[in-house]
C-alpha cells in the first residue's frame, strides 16, 4: 500500500473532501439556518418593511430592498460562518472528537485548521452564491456587479470565523458561544449599516463599528454593487479583513497544536 | 565489513526504542524516565493501574503527544522531527472511539483512509476488505451512531489498518466490552499478530496481556516496575500455585500457616498461601488444625504479579 505525506495544500483539500462527505449525508439540516433565515429577513426587512421606506439619500437613492441586498449577503455570511466556527469545531475536539482521530494519520494540526477554514470559506461562498440568486429572484438584485459580493462575503465572513475558529480551539465547555452570538454577532448585525446607515447612530458608536468585520464588508459590498466604490477605501477594507483572518490563522495554529499536540 | 547491513537489520528490527522517556503535565510527571525496546513481529504489552503512564506513554510512541525528556525512535526515525513520516506507517486504536458518527461503517474506513494519501480508488477497496475483517459487512452501509460498543471497536481498529501499518498501537483496545465482544477482538488481534504486524497494547486486563502479549512491563506511578514475558513475570514476581483458604470475616490465622508458604498475604475475608505445591500446603494447614470455610489451589496468574507490583490500594 501507498501510503504517503501530503503537503499542507493536499492535506486541508482531503480534509474538505472529507467534510463533504459529511456535508452529502447532512445538509438538510443545515439548510434552515443557511437560507431560510436570511430569506424570511429580506422578505420582512427588504420587502415589507422596506416599502415603507422612502427613497433618499439614506438609501444611496435605492428602493430599500436594493439597498439592503448586498449587506444581507454580507450579514449572512458572518452568522454562518459563526455557526460553523462554535459548535462545529468544539465537537471535533470534544464530542465528536474527530480532530484526534484526524492528527493520527499523517495529518498535522495545523493542516487540521487550514481544511476547517477551508472547508468554512467554500461553504460561505457557495451559501452566500445561492443567497444571491434567491435575492435576484426576489428583484433585490439589480446590478450585476454584486456578483463580486461572493467573494467579498466569504471575506468577511472568514475574517470573523478565523478568529473564532481559534477561540473555540480554547474551550473546554461550549457555554460562551452563546455569548458570541448575543454579544458579538447580534449586535454586528444591527448596528454595522446594513439595515440603516452608520450615520443614524451617535457618534461614539462608529469607532465599533469599524472594528467589525461586517461593517466592511458590507462597504465593499454596497460599493462593488453600486459602483461607489473608490479604490483606496476598498484596499483599506480587504486589507483590515485579511488582517483579521491573519490573525485568526496565527492564533489558531497556536491553539490547535496546544489542543491537539498534548 | 558487514557494518552497513548490520545497521540496517538493526533499525528496521527495532520499532521502538525508549531511553530515559519522560513526559510531564505542568508539575505532574505522567512517565518517569521508561527504556523500552520493541522488536518487529512482537506483541508487547504495557501493564498498569489507571495513572500508571499507560497512555501517556502510548501517545508518545503514536508521534501525538511531545517527549519531555530522554530518547525516543519509532521505525528508526525521532517524532519530534518526522512525526507525519511516522504517522504514516501506524496504526492507532485510541482509548476513546473517535469515529465519525454521523458517517457510515464504510465512510469512516475511506475517509480516514484518504488522510494516507490513499486514492479514492484504493480506499474503496481497503473499506471492503477492513469490514470483512470486522465482520461489519453486513452494516457497510448502517450510520456508526446506533452501532454496539463492540462494533464501534471492531470499526475503529478496522480503521486503524487501513495504511496496512507496520505498527499498531492499541490504548486498552477491549475495556467496556462484554465477554464475547472482547473474545472476537482477541481472535481478530491475533491474527494480525500472525500476519506480522507487531502490535503494542495498554491493558489493565490481566487475561488479555497473558493472552495478546509475548512480552509487557508492567508500570506503576510512570516508571516500569517490570519487565519479560508473562510466564517470566509469574516465575519471578511470583510462586507456582497459590493456595487461597477462605475464612469468616475477621476470622483468618494466618499466624498459624506463616511459615507454610514463600509468601502469605492476609486479605479481609482470605488468607493468599504463595507456594510451589497448594495442595501440601493445605495438608499441612489441615494437619494443623486450620479449619478454613473453603479452600483454593490454583496457578498463579499475571494478577498475582500485577497485584504484587502495584498494591492493592484503589488507584483513582
Amino acid at each position: 500500500m501507498s501510503t504517503h505525506v501530503a503537503g499542507s495544500w493536499r492535506a486541508a483539500l482531503v480534509a474538505v473532501e472529507n467534510h463533504w462527505t459529511w456535508y452529502r449525508r447532512n445538509w438538510r439540516a443545515t439548510v434552515i439556518s443557511n437560507f431560510l433565515q436570511p430569506v424570511l429577513f429580506l422578505l420582512a426587512m427588504g420587502v415589507g418593511f422596506g416599502s415603507q421606506v422612502r427613497v433618499g439619500e439614506a438609501t444611496g437613492g435605492h428602493p430599500y430592498l436594493v439597498y439592503l441586498a448586498p449587506a444581507l449577503v454580507i450579514i449572512t455570511a458572518v452568522q454562518n460562518s459563526a455557526f460553523e466556527s462554535t459548535w462545529a469545531v468544539f465537537s471535533a475536539f470534544k464530542w465528536q472528537r474527530t480532530y484526534v482521530a484526524v492528527v493520527s494519520t499523517p495529518v498535522t494540526p495545523a493542516q487540521v485548521l487550514y481544511g476547517q477554514l477551508l472547508w468554512i470559506a467554500m461553504r460561505l461562498a457557495a451559501g452566500s452564491a445561492v443567497f444571491l440568486l434567491i435575492a435576484v429572484a426576489l428583484g433585490a438584485i439589480t446590478s450585476p456587479w454584486a456578483v463580486l459580493t461572493v467573494p467579498v462575503a466569504t471575506l468577511a465572513g472568514m475574517a470573523f470565523s478565523a478568529p473564532v475558529v481559534a477561540y473555540a480551539a480554547t474551550r473546554e465547555r461550549p457555554d460562551s458561544f452563546n455569548a458570541v452570538f448575543r454579544f458579538l454577532v447580534l449586535p454586528m448585525t444591527l448596528f454595522s449599516g446594513g439595515f440603516f446607515p452608520l450615520s443614524q447612530l451617535p457618534g461614539w458608536l462608529h469607532p465599533l463599528a469599524w472594528l467589525t468585520p461586517v461593517w466592511h464588508g458590507i462597504e465593499l459590498a454596497r460599493g462593488v454593487t453600486f459602483g461607489t466604490l473608490s479604490p483606496l477605501p476598498a484596499l483599506g477594507h480587504v486589507a483590515y479583513l485579511s488582517a483579521l483572518v491573519a490573525i485568526g490563522v496565527v492564533l489558531g495554529r497556536r491553539y490547535f497544536h496546544r489542543r491537539l499536540a498534548v | 565489513m558487514s557494518g552497513p547491513a548490520a545497521n540496517v537489520t538493526n533499525v528496521t528490527s527495532t520499532l521502538v526504542h525508549a531511553k530515559g522517556l519522560t513526559k510531564h503535565f505542568g508539575s505532574f510527571e505522567a512517565v518517569r524516565g521508561i527504556d523500552v525496546e520493541v522488536s518487529k513481529g512482537e506483541a508487547f504489552g504495557f501493564l498498569g493501574p489507571n495513572g500508571a503512564g499507560k497512555s501517556s506513554t502510548m501517545r508518545m510512541v503514536a508521534c501525538v503527544s511531545p517527549r519531555t525528556g530522554g530518547e525516543l525512535r519509532v521505525l528508526g526515525m525521532d517524532p519530534n522531527t518526522d512525526g507525519p513520516r511516522i504517522r504514516a506507517r501506524l496504526g492507532v486504536v485510541p482509548q476513546q472511539d473517535n469515529l465519525d458518527t454521523e458517517l457510515t461503517v464504510r465512510q469512516n474506513l475511506q475517509v480516514y483512509g484518504r488522510y494516507f494519501g490513499l486514492s479514492r480508488a484504493a480506499v474503496r477497496e481497503r473499506a471492503v476488505e477492513l469490514m470483512e475483517f470486522a465482520q461489519l459487512t453486513d452494516r457497510a452501509d448502517a450510520e456508526v451512531e446506533p452501532l454496539s460498543g463492540g462494533m464501534k471497536r471492531r470499526l475503529t481498529i478496522a480503521r486503524s489498518l487501513v495504511n496496512d501499518p507496520e505498527l499498531l498501537l492499541l490504548d486498552e483496545p477491549t475495556t467496556g466490552l462484554d465477554p464475547q465482544a472482547r473474545h472476537l477482538l482477541w481472535d481478530r488481534l491475533f491474527r494480525l499478530k500472525q500476519s506480522g504486524v507487531t502490535l503494542i497494547i495498554t491493558t489493565h486486563y490481566m487475561d488479555e496481556a497473558e493472552q495478546l502479549c509475548d512480552r509487557l512491563v508492567v508500570m506503576d506511578g510512570g516508571r516500569i516496575a517490570a519487565e519479560g514475558s508473562p510466564s517470566e513475570l509469574i516465575r519471578r514476581y511470583s510462586t507456582k500455585e497459590v493456595l487461597e483458604l477462605r475464612f469468616p470475616p475477621g476470622e483468618q490465622s494466618a499466624a498459624e500457616v506463616r511459615d507454610l508458604a514463600e509468601r502469605v498475604e492476609v486479605l479481609p475475608d482470605r488468607v493468599l498461601l504463595y507456594t510451589s505445591d497448594g495442595e501440601a500446603a493445605l495438608s499441612a494447614a489441615h494437619a494443623r488444625g486450620v479449619r478454613p470455610v473453603s479452600s483454593l489451589v490454583r496457578r498463579s496468574s499475571l494478577e498475582d504479579v500485577f497485584l504484587r507490583l502495584t498494591g492493592r490500594t484503589l488507584v483513582d
